[in-house]
């Protein structure tokens, strides 16, 4: 399917990457908005309320984060494709309906525009320490979707695929960009409507009797249906069985918190998106994500151009993890990692995890607050 | 006790299979949950009366709970249902509403969910006056969870939190309700059934945020521990001391379990709802390339 030309503001701009994420929402067909304002995530909101009456959208600026992030489950059951925005503080409020939202497998778009922690932290300058937040910050045992932009247009170009994931999955998708990314301005193309890809969402075509809400096939999504219908459905956060109603014994909580971790993790493959350079020939490999990328491909350049076999692997999806390639590139001629980022060493704990002793692997750790120089990563190198 | 038999001669037996309710409710999900001698299941029971009386199109009509026992009532109703989480309800009515605005929301909950962890959320909603509807069951405690103190919890009364008794001041949710803007405000108890599902109509065929708060036994949690451990008892004893005021103050609804408890409908008057005023304000702005928003 491809995107409804009333949204799409086709053309060649300059926008930072709190407004590009603002058009990539709209493109995406997201008409429904609840959020509360906070920096440096502000912008997207502001420009959807300023776009959102003449594209068919409604926007609500929500008395809090917590009303918000379920406001956006009640509009996506009600048929509007959803999706909040916040901060650092603002996520934290959130946790509860990423839990609900995983729980009742509701397809809606959290952006997290990263800013120093933990608490109020540093509200105007960047981080990149919401990363294991983002993955575990619910309660109990659930799977999420979370990418990370590293340029304007990507914040654009990943939005755009956050809702597709989002609606191809029924999974909370985190887009994570960090407050450079979201603040900086630069060159974004937004394409023709028809050439931006849209994933449906699946909706049922049985009819009210036929229909069980949870029922899936070997593609473990269940096929949705909207308020309004005539369909009755009921959902909730407990556990519940494939009528939706409520379930509580053990093997109902092993067969739905199984699946509602299996259909992400067994599809990792189709989920996972990483740009790699120089991987071929590599005996040391850098790992990073966000604005931290763009520093670290500066230090590689620096080390390739002194000869030194160094790769360089740019996570687009953090989450699921891009376990695989590292296993293989650890179990081969890769002797060293090196991951930097904005915190204290949140995303190099996966990757010793993966990489389980077969390599060395170094963190770069930076507290937040500005962006490392490219010399404290090629140092490492 | 002459009050007692009064209630035995008027009761109707009527077998599931005739009840008139029956298609309101997911009968595959009964037994409920529900005590004995717990009010709930009554103003459910006037509520999908009043839906029938008020003829909305149930295809239409959204239910939606928060936590707590008054919180299963969206689970029972054979409507499209939501669950939420503790407090919520009102948010994710928010979110149904106004993503399809054809939809008639109603939020059913309880006092500590709609007032306690849920209070922000009320004022907010009442203040917009979204067109959703509140219905809270006020048993003056969290049943599901033990019989804490709430918000509503009048002072003095024995709670597993205030083991000497309440000592909070208490909500007077009408006065609340009104200040905040709501367009329609009432009181019943699950005693009053005819009234509350009147009231429940009333409410029901207006636009804007409206609320009922319904007195209800508590049996269970909050009789054992306060000396009224029959919920029909409970239920007398609300029909002795509440008086039915025509006209009476939202600020006259205080809850004195030793005084008159003043009954009625305080509040039923119009304002522009949320969605009518964003409308207008961006067809003022915009002009014609303005489509209204939800509206056919």
């Amino acid at each position: 399917m491809k995107a409804d030309k009333e949204g799409v503001l086709t053309g060649n701009h300059f926008l930072d990457g709190d407004h590009a994420c603002c058009e990539g929402a709209i493109a995406a067909g997201c008409r429904f908005v609840a959020g509360y304002p906070i920096t440096p995530s502000t912008e997207v909101v502001e420009r959807i309320a300023s776009r959102f009456p003449l594209v068919g959208g409604i926007f609500i600026q929500m008395e809090d984060e917590i009303a918000s992030s379920i406001a956006i489950c009640g509009g996506s059951w009600a048929g509007k494709k959803s999706m909040t925005v916040t901060s650092g503080p603002g996520l934290s409020l959130m946790m509860e309906h990423i839990g609900y939202a995983a729980m009742t497998e509701t397809p809606c778009v959290f952006v997290d525009v990263q800013r120093g922690g933990p608490s109020t932290g540093l509200p105007t300058m960047p981080a990149q320490a919401d990363i294991m937040q983002a993955r575990w910050g619910s309660h109990g045992d659930y799977e999420i979707i979370a990418l990370a932009p590293n340029s304007c247009q990507e914040a654009f170009d990943l939005t755009v695929h956050a809702f597709n994931l989002s609606e191809k999955y029924r999974v909370p998708v985190l887009f994570m960009l960090d407050e450079c990314v979201g603040h900086m301005t630069e060159k974004v193309v937004i394409p023709e409507a028809d050439e931006i890809e849209i994933e449906p969402r699946k909706m049922t075509n049985k009819k009210p009797g036929e229909y069980l809400l949870y029922e899936t096939d070997d593609s473990m999504v269940p096929e949705m249906v909207h308020a309004g219908e005539g369909y009755n459905f009921h959902i909730t956060g407990l556990t519940h069985d494939e009528r939706g109603y409520p379930n509580l014994t053990v093997d109902t909580q092993a067969k739905l918190v199984r699946r509602l971790c299996d259909k992400i993790n067994k599809n990792a493959d189709d989920i996972i998106m990483y740009e790699d350079f120089h991987l071929d020939d590599a005996d040391t490999v850098v790992i990073a994500f966000g604005i931290t990328s763009r520093i670290a491909q500066h230090a590689v350049n620096m080390a390739r151009d002194e000869g030194k076999k160094v790769g360089f692997i740019r996570l687009q999806v953090i989450w699921p993890f891009p376990e695989q390639i590292i296993r293989e590139l650890a179990g081969g001629n890769v002797k060293k990692f090196v991951v930097p980022e904005l915190n204290l060493g949140q995303l190099v704990l996966e990757v010793e995890r993966v990489v389980a002793g077969q390599a060395e692997v170094v963190s770069v750790p930076h507290a937040g607050g500005t962006v490392h120089n490219p010399e404290d990563i090629y140092e490492k190198l | 006790m002459g009050k007692t038999d009064t209630l035995n001669k008027t009761a109707e037996v009527r077998t599931p299979a005739e009840n008139p309710v029956d298609k309101y409710l997911r009968m595959d999900r009964m037994p409920h949950i529900w005590c004995p001698g717990c009010g709930i299941g009554s103003t459910v029971n006037c509520f999908v009366r009043a839906v029938e009386d008020a003829m909305i199109d149930i295809k239409k009509l959204a239910i939606v709970s928060g936590i707590g026992c008054t919180g299963r009532v969206a689970g029972y109703m054979n409507l499209d249902s939501f669950h939420t989480t503790h407090g919520r309800a009102i948010p994710m009515a928010t979110g149904v509403k106004l993503a399809n605005p054809e939809m008639n929301v109603v939020v059913y909950s309880g006092d500590g969910d709609l007032f306690a962890i849920g209070g922000n959320h009320f004022i907010h909603a009442a203040r917009r006056n979204l067109d959703i509807k509140i219905i809270c069951v006020n048993n003056f405690t969290y049943g599901m969870t033990g019989g804490q103190v709430t918000p509503t919890t009048p002072q003095g009364i024995i709670a597993s939190t205030m083991p000497y008794g309440n000592f909070e001041h208490t909500f007077n949710l009408p006065f609340l309700a009104e200040s905040c803007g709501a367009v329609y405000v009432a009181r019943w108890t699950a005693a009053h059934v005819k009234q509350l599902t009147k009231s429940m109509k009333e409410m029901m065929s207006k636009k804007g945020f409206g609320f009922i708060e319904i007195f209800s036994p508590c049996p269970t949690l909050f009789g054992r521990r306060n000396k009224i451990a029959d919920g029909l008892e409970h239920m007398i004893q609300f029909k002795d001391k509440c008086k039915i005021k025509k006209g009476a103050s939202a600020k006259e609804a205080t809850f004195d379990p030793d005084n008159e408890i003043v009954l009625g409908t305080f509040v039923n008057t119009e304002r522009k709802t949320f969605m009518e005023s964003m409308n207008d304000r961006y067809e003022k702005v915009f002009g014609p390339k303005y489509v209204r928003y939800g509206e056919e």
